[in-house]
């Protein structure tokens, strides 16, 4: 239990502390945080909290406004709409997070290695990476949803792969300033293996952009799993996604059943939000320059 | 109160519009003059030619261009057996044991460059439709199994000759696509007509920009008195339905002719209220479900069985008729043809069973035998709303009921078809969907794809085609029509090589200036133009 009496006191915050802090200073960011919290507790108790079968026909219900029986109304095939809702909220989760934390970590490998290694191997995958930039994240996510098709797997694939180079770019850069630095030089000299010197000495020193830009991916990736579902590229029906419920509602339905379409809308536009509001309080949490303003 | 007025106008719309549509063309004096603007719900199509291409997005550009020998009736277009001449002079008497028809041919009628058309024309058309030379595509040359030659004896006089006689023949020949080309060009090189417009129809050729618009005149010379009434057409491309929607809404266009969602009707009809018609009708098109036979579980019959036991029909039908264009019940046969299944007949077949929960019941105990409880398998479907992705959904919520997990593939239309024939499918939501109600030739859909080349089921199975020559070689309509039920009971209950889906629902909208039209159990028929004008 011994402190080290010489660290600044605020290394020193519990967890709980540090909530707090992170709290009152960043009062949008927790409220981005909440929504983030609210929207992973709907996606993983689906199950349990939602009112009724997010995939269940009920012909007698079809395009009913909302009521007590259905709080947000019900979809062209009778469905409940918040109960697809809160289902789309793990489509979404699902896709957000292992998109964002897989491209993120290939970018990570990709980036730190690129930057370790410099030369030959540095120029090729620096090119690479520009032309994968080169294309914006939706077009790249619709030749690759074109390529293999459509489904959870494939859209997760048709995000994560655009998101590596974007990745890779901004840790290579935070990588390049590390590798001059001289407990790296120490480190070869001593004879660490590469493997160690990027895992042990490397890559800690990168995580905090790197966790900034994971928060900032998964909102991405949630945006654009909406887009290709929205385009009838992404998740297919019957699965519960908010892009997909979208797309049912907007073209034949905006007039006439105009809920269908507003429901998910405003479930994609909060949680991206929320998304962007917590990413930009950690940053701001994190980064050393911001913390104490 | 005028809000309330706005609602009863817009609700009494489609009743009053539809009595409209209903009541003789003679009711009013056709008046003259205007152009037509109506909308292709297509991007463009890939040629001109009527007898290289299958989608209607050559049709709906080029039929009111060109004449064909005979029609279906445009003033009874719903029925399947009414047809006319339209180069002919009168509909012919088989001769020959019905093997013989001689069709005598109209004088005086000019092609638009203003050289006579005579039988030496029509005659050489039909042998590039049912014979094509090498190098030449004819996409109906399957439909024409029944001909065996077309001769032109004099320069008024075509003869087919059919190696068998067949009630298959006649809705064969009126098919929208036969159209008459100059026998000259033809000769001269088969592929003229894929980039340019020259026949005998109703209007001329005046403008084409490629997925733009089609542009046509009206025709001086043209054979039917008095016809046609417009001035002209263009004919619009826009693939999106909001496009398509806003311009019958602007009045930018008076109609699109293949037809909308019920949504689309319903939205026009509540802003346009007694500004728009409303027609519809049973369509010849359906979905089916179908299992790939070559992979397990499919190959088992209790399996097929079993999926089609857990669908029901007579309460889907309904509902999916409110969101999308699907609305009859029916066996293989149109519904609307002699030949069709009657309610009785079709609940003997598995799948169209009155109680439904004894249906699911039976489907669970063979899934059980078949070893095959809580099956999880993919549905492969095209990338199109309407209906298939309606069609998809309730069928997979279906399925749910007796425990077959099911998620949905969905595939652009070249993957699509690529999946289908290579096979690579566990089950596939499937369209037959034909020019005209000839339901002796539509039904050859479920026939192994040895016989039928777009049969996508991967089985073979002599006794089925056994059946079906014997239907379609029956003279007699009656034993024709029992025939067809053996055929259809042994192709859906006994191996249940496909499953039905309720048939599609044909539901035109279209601005009430534009008069003298009527719908059609297809979107391929009456699109010639002549018989239609503005009342404004």
């Amino acid at each position: 239990m011994t402190a080290i009496a010489n660290d600044p006191p605020e290394i020193r915050r519990s967890w709980t502390q540090a909530a707090r802090l992170f709290v009152r200073r960043q009062p949008l960011g927790t409220f981005g945080l909440v929504i983030v919290v609210v929207a992973a507790i709907a996606g993983l108790s689906a199950e349990w909290i939602a009112p009724y079968s997010p995939t269940a026909n009920d012909f007698a219900a079809m395009t009913e406004p909302p009521s007590l029986a259905h709080w947000l109304g019900t979809d062209q095939f009778g469905r409940d709409l918040l109960s697809r809702i809160i289902y789309g909220a793990r489509t979404a989760l699902i896709i957000g997070f292992v998109s964002a934390f897989v491209g993120g970590f290939a970018g990570l490998v990709l980036g730190v290695g690129s930057a370790y290694f410099g030369g030959w191997i540095d120029l090729v995958l620096q090119r690479v990476m520009d032309i994968l930039m080169a294309f914006p994240l939706i077009i790249m996510a619709l030749a690759v949803v074109a390529i293999f098709g459509t489904g959870v797997q494939n859209v997760i694939a048709a995000i994560t792969i655009p998101l590596i180079p974007r990745c890779a770019r901004v840790v290579r850069a935070s990588a390049l300033a590390i590798r001059e630095v001289p407990y790296i030089d120490a480190a070869r000299t001593s004879g660490f293996g590469h493997a160690r010197i990027i895992l042990r000495h490397m890559v800690p020193n990168v995580v905090a952009p790197f966790l900034i830009m994971l928060t900032a991916f998964v909102g991405q990736a949630i945006l654009a799993e909406a887009s290709l579902s929205y385009l009838g590229l992404g998740v297919q029906e019957p699965t519960p996604a908010w892009g997909l419920m979208l797309q049912g509602g907007a073209e034949e339905y905006a007039s006439t059943a105009p809920w269908i379409a507003i429901f998910p809308g405003i479930a994609i536009a909060l949680t991206v939000f929320g998304f962007s509001l917590f990413g930009d309080a950690l940053r701001d949490a994190i980064d050393p320059k911001l913390r104490e303003r | 109160m005028k809000t309330r007025t706005g609602v009863l106008t817009a609700g009494l719309s489609i009743v009053l519009t539809a009595a409209l549509a209903a009541a003789p063309a003679m009711a009013q004096t056709p008046k003259k003059g205007g152009t037509l603007t109506y909308m292709i719900p297509a991007d463009a199509p890939p040629s001109l030619d009527g007898h290289k291409e299958n989608t209607f997005a050559t049709l709906h550009a080029t039929a009111p261009f060109y004449s064909t020998l005979i029609a279906i009736n445009p003033d009874n277009p719903a029925s399947s057996t009414d047809f006319v001449c339209d180069l002919c002079t009168e509909m012919p008497k088989p001769t020959d044991d019905g093997k013989t028809y001689t069709f005598k041919i109209r004088k005086g009628v000019k092609f638009h460059d203003g050289t006579p058309l005579t039988a030496a024309d029509v005659a050489l058309s039909w042998q590039y439709i049912v014979h094509p030379p090498k190098g030449v595509s004819s996409a109906r040359e399957s439909y024409m199994v029944m001909v065996d030659t077309v001769t032109s004896p004099d320069p008024e006089t075509v003869v087919f000759k059919l190696k068998f006689a067949t009630g298959a023949f006649l809705p064969a020949l009126s098919d929208p696509y036969a159209y008459i080309y100059k026998k000259e060009t033809l000769e001269k090189d088969p592929t003229w007509f894929e980039k340019n417009v020259m026949g005998s129809g109703p209007f001329k050729f005046s403008a084409y920009e490629t997925g733009q618009s089609m542009k046509g005149v009206r025709n001086p010379d043209y054979y039917h008195a008095g016809q046609p009434y417009l001035d002209g057409f263009t004919a619009i491309f826009a693939a999106k339905q909001s496009v398509r929607v806003d311009a019958i809404r602007a009045d930018r266009a008076a109609t699109e002719f293949r037809g909308m969602p019920p949504s689309a009707r319903d939205e026009l009809v509540k802003e346009l209220g007694d500004k728009v018609t409303v027609q519809t009708g049973d369509w010849n098109c359906v979905n089916l479900l179908t299992p790939n036979q070559k992979k397990k579980p499919f190959d088992d019959v209790r399996v097929r069985r079993a999926m089609a036991l857990a669908i029901d029909p007579w309460k889907g039908a309904p509902a999916l008729s409110k969101i999308a264009t699907v609305h009859t019940v029916g066996g293989l046969v149109f519904p609307g043809s002699p030949l069709a299944a009657t309610k009785e007949e079709l609940q003997k077949i598995v799948g169209f069973g009155p109680d439904i929960e004894k249906s699911r019941a039976e489907a669970r105990k063979l899934l059980k035998e078949a070893g095959a409880e809580g099956l999880k398998f993919e549905l492969m479907n095209r990338n199109v709303d309407q209906p298939y992705k309606f069609v998809a959904t309730w069928a997979i919520d279906e399925w749910s009921k007796i425990g077959l997990k099911v998620t949905q593939k969905v595939l652009p239309t070249g993957p699509f078809y690529d999946a289908l024939r290579s096979g690579g499918f566990e089950v596939a939501v499937e369209f037959n969907c034909q020019n005209m109600v000839n339901p002796l030739l539509d039904v050859a859909k479920v026939l192994p794809r040895s016989v039928y080349p777009e049969n996508y089921g991967g089985y073979e199975d002599p006794k089925l085609i056994e059946l079906y020559d014997t239907m379609l070689k029956e003279p007699d309509p009656a034993k024709q029509r029992e025939k067809m039920r053996a055929f259809e009971t042994y192709a859906l209950d006994t191996q249940v090589d496909t499953i039905m889906t309720p048939w599609w629902e044909r539901i035109i909208v279209h601005r009430s200036y534009m008069k003298g039209w009527k719908i059609s159990p297809s979107h391929y028929l009456n699109l010639n133009l002549a018989n239609i004008w503005l009342d404004k």
